[in-house]
């Protein structure tokens, strides 16, 4: 057990990507409880950074395993596909087509101040990446079909920036109304 | 790694002694210290019975400084030499700074921040924000009845790095031990939470004399985590303030003022301000220096109409903070006030609209920072009161990263990232045969590096030449629990490292912080040497304690070699101790330090170890076994909660 152990060997979790987040939360505090710098104001100098670089990466951990797309790319890291080092893959041309209709509509709806459009928009959004979070759990957990889980987690890269976008849209139209 | 932690509940060696510890609530407006005596935090008073100390600094004439009541005496008739709400200077550059021309002072553009040219030369803030922390640091002092172990100094959550470690600097200026910088929205969450067991989700609004902060935190029984927050550390009392002051001089149709009159005029806006809190109207009534008198009547309307965007304002940071957590207005169980500004009936009664619900006022919200910090710093010290243990996880208000090609920045630490955080980037270059990298730190949100705050810019030299896009720069950046940033760069791909960590540009170095030491205490050098060696000699009888309580506990992490070479390494540090040679002193030390590396890491193993004994194979699987049941249909929402 060292600064370099794997995350799920670090809070005793099974590497899958089914996760059972409240044993994960549990695991995270009761790790956080023994290496926080708090425990080590009155160490000294190399204890105290010790300390901090523990906390660091559990920290670090506990967020990779917690968001389903960053759990996803690191299982898939862990199976020795590294989507961070292979950015530039081309995508097939649906899907390239797809994410520009999702684009231009959320951009129309921003555009005309629509909030209902965007909000309808989120749901559906919302709907599909949920369909394929279940599906990719299959391809991970299941069949162990690295290749396709890689391709699909690359669309769910796209698909979840797109999500941001779209929150970030919401949150410009409300902070508009408060004035 | 527990090596040196004497607080540890099983290295109970002798029943250890109370140590001296306090929460310094360093305001714009007021400063408080407070300790923790016989298991109840409370405020520290003057010898006149104030808790309160103004945060205010005069340079008098006869070279001697004055802090609090008598400084405040002087506000209007020695303005130059009178600082208010240093607080709001902190790790500013003039441009920085609010309502700047309005403001008395003679400022002077500085190395990273701005300072005040007074009667006693050019201070920085950090300086002057020394001085009342000296005066904090004895009243602690006298209470206490001997030399502070250490300090929680409190800081608004919404500091960036350089107002943070300007903080820090103070402090140490001051003589103080810094034992954490804590959030002071944090500070009042673990007051509040201790005294009424609050479980589940809470938001502290804290709008003070200079800054807005809002929490949003998940209280449960030993643990505080601060899920998000955000504000504005440019917005608090003073701004109102400055809107009534402005309302007079419109009215009045006043010309340019003086610094005196203007000063005047302000403490008058701020009396009506306050009175406006009990009462429909305030009178302001003021004599200026040519004689005439301004007589206007300010009412509670009015009042509320022309700080209206303020409080909007604040709302705004609430809503953002909010999203931040992924969390509704609803979700939350009950927004606790904190701060003066918040008695103001406009502010309560826009927090109450917002939220639906009556805001929890139950605490002195002059106070509850300063408790907080107290008992925080009690459990840092490890003056263990009935048990009480927590953990507290606090996180950074900002995004922290890099200027990239084209003045963008790319965010390594996003904010509301939990502390300490460390990431790490790798970079390449873009010319054949580069040898050096620029390297740009900012923190801020927006796209834009010129939109961002800089931080620092170092380079890294001596990369060997390659072709475009063969070097490897690794960028490291590590937070730390105080908030603070540390930025390293090294290039990956030869075996020699050129790595350089970088302290933000506006903190001031160890050097510097020795060198106004110095200054500072009048019998300069003599003292000085004292203190050091004293400091030197605690630190070296906790390092042998620490060290003796690690040995008695896990002996078996070593062989007898390892063991013998620590013991010697004790016996030379005891015999130093006794002595006065500094220098020999801290060579020992490092001596005792390097033979307990190896030991230290295995202690730090053992720990993790321990963290997660008890877990069999069987338990493993069961619960991937859950995690398949259970989660399959959870799976559909657990997607969106990300
Ligand atoms: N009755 C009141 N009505 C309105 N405002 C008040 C009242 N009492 C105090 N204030 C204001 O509260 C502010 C000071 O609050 P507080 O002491 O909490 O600030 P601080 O801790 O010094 O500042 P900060 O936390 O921003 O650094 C001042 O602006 C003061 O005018
Ligand atoms: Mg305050």
């Amino acid at each position: 057990m060292d600064l370099t152990t794997d995350f799920f060997t670090l809070f005793q979790l099974p590497r899958l990507f089914r996760l059972d987040l409240s044993a994960l939360e549990a695991r995270y505090l009761e790790i956080q409880g023994e290496v926080h710098p708090d425990r080590f104001v009155q160490a000294d100098e190399r204890a105290r950074r010790q300390a901090a670089q523990w906390a660091a990466r559990v920290n670090e951990g506990c967020l990779t395993l917690k968001k389903p797309l960053e759990r996803a790319k690191y299982l898939l890291f862990l199976a020795g596909h590294d989507l961070e080092a292979e950015r530039n893959t081309v995508m097939e041309p649906a899907f390239l087509i797809e994410q520009m209709e999702w684009r231009e509509a959320a951009e129309e709806a921003r555009n005309g101040r629509d909030h209902h459009a965007l909000e309808r928009l989120h749901h559906r959004l919302h709907q599909d990446l949920a369909g394929r979070y279940r599906a990719l759990a299959a391809l991970l957990d299941d069949q162990r079909d690295w290749p396709a889980a890689a391709h699909e987690t690359r669309r769910l890269m796209f698909l979840e920036k797109l999500r941001l976008e779209i929150d970030d849209a919401l949150a410009a139209l409300e902070d508009e109304g408060i004035y | 790694m527990a090596l040196f932690q004497i607080s540890e509940p099983n290295a109970s060696a002798a029943p250890h002694q109370h140590r001296r510890a306090v929460g310094i609530d360093l305001g714009t407006t007021h400063t408080l210290v407070a300790t923790v005596k016989s298991g109840m935090a409370l405020v520290l008073n003057d010898a006149q019975g104030h808790p309160l100390l103004p945060s205010v600094v005069r340079y008098q004439p006869d070279g001697q400084t004055e802090v609090g009541y008598a400084a405040q005496n002087w506000l209007a008739s020695d303005p130059k030499n009178t600082v208010l709400s240093v607080k709001r200077f902190m790790g500013r550059g003039r441009k920085d700074i609010a309502h700047v021309e309005s403001l008395p002072y003679d400022f002077v553009e500085g190395a990273g921040m701005v300072r005040v040219r007074t009667r006693a030369g050019v201070k920085s803030p950090v300086e002057i924000s020394a001085e009342i922390l000296k005066v904090a640091r004895a009243r602690a002092e006298a209470h206490l009845g001997g030399e502070l172990v250490g300090a929680v100094i409190t800081v608004p959550a919404y500091f960036d790095d350089a107002q943070r470690q300007a903080t820090k600097d103070a402090a140490r200026l001051a003589g103080l031990n810094v034992l954490r910088l804590l959030n002071e929205p944090t500070a009042a969450a673990i007051a509040y939470g201790l005294e009424n067991a609050a479980e589940g989700i809470y938001a502290v609004y804290d709008l003070g004399g200079g800054t807005f902060d809002i929490s949003i935190l998940k209280l449960a029984r030993g643990v505080f985590e601060v899920l998000a927050t955000g504000g504005d550390s440019a917005l608090g009392g003073d701004d109102f303030d400055q809107r009534i002051f402005c309302w007079v001089l419109e009215q009045a149709e006043l010309p340019p003022l003086s610094p005196e009159d203007a000063r005047l005029i302000m403490t008058r806006a701020r009396e009506a301000k306050e009175f406006l809190t009990h009462h429909a109207e305030a009178p302001i009534t003021v004599r200026l220096a040519n004689n005439r008198t301004i007589d206007l009547t300010l009412d509670a309307h009015t009042f509320a109409e022309i700080t209206r965007n303020l409080v909007a304002r604040t709302l705004q940071g609430v809503k953002k903070a909010l999203r931040d957590a992924r969390l509704a207005k609803a979700d939350v169980k009950g927004v606790v006030m904190v701060g003066g500004s918040t008695r103001m009936p406009q502010v309560q009664q826009a927090v109450a609209d917002f939220f639906q619900s009556a805001p929890l006022n139950n605490l002195d919200p002059d106070k509850v920072v300063a408790l907080g910090a107290a008992t925080q710093a009690n459990l840092l010290v490890g003056n263990k009161t009935g048990g009480d243990d927590w953990l507290l996880l606090d996180v950074i208000p900002l995004s922290l990263g890099l200027e990239t090609m084209g003045g963008l920045t790319e965010k390594l630490i996003p904010r509301n990232a939990t502390i300490p955080a460390a990431r790490a980037q790798e970079f390449t270059t873009f010319r054949d045969g580069q040898t050096a990298m620029a390297i740009h730190v900012v923190q801020g949100e927006r796209e834009l590096v010129a939109d961002c705050r800089s931080l620092a810019r170092f380079e890294l030299r001596g990369i060997p030449p390659m072709v475009a896009g063969a070097a490897r720069i690794r960028v490291t950046f590590q937070v730390d629990a105080d908030g603070l940033l540390a930025v390293s760069a090294r290039e990956q791909t030869t075996g020699v490292a050129a790595a350089i960590t970088v302290k933000p540009s506006y903190g001031l170095s160890d050097d510097e912080i020795a060198g106004m030491l110095k200054d500072s205490v009048s019998h300069a050098r003599d003292d000085a040497q004292r203190r050091a060696l004293k400091e030197a000699q605690v630190e070296a009888q906790r390092l042998i304690e620490a060290t003796q309580a690690a040995l008695k506990e896990d002996a078996h992490l070593l062989d007898k070699a390892e063991i013998a070479r620590i013991e010697a390494a004790i016996a030379k540090l005891q015999t130093q101790v006794l002595g006065d040679n500094r220098r020999h002193l801290t060579l020992a030390m490092d001596d005792l330090a390097f033979e307990t590396q190896a030991f230290a890491h295995r202690r730090m193993d053992q720990s993790v170890k321990r963290a997660l004994a008890g877990r069999t194979v069987e338990e493993v699987n069961a619960i991937a076994e859950r995690a398949g049941e259970e989660r399959r249909e959870e799976k559909t929402n657990e997607g969106s909660a990300a």
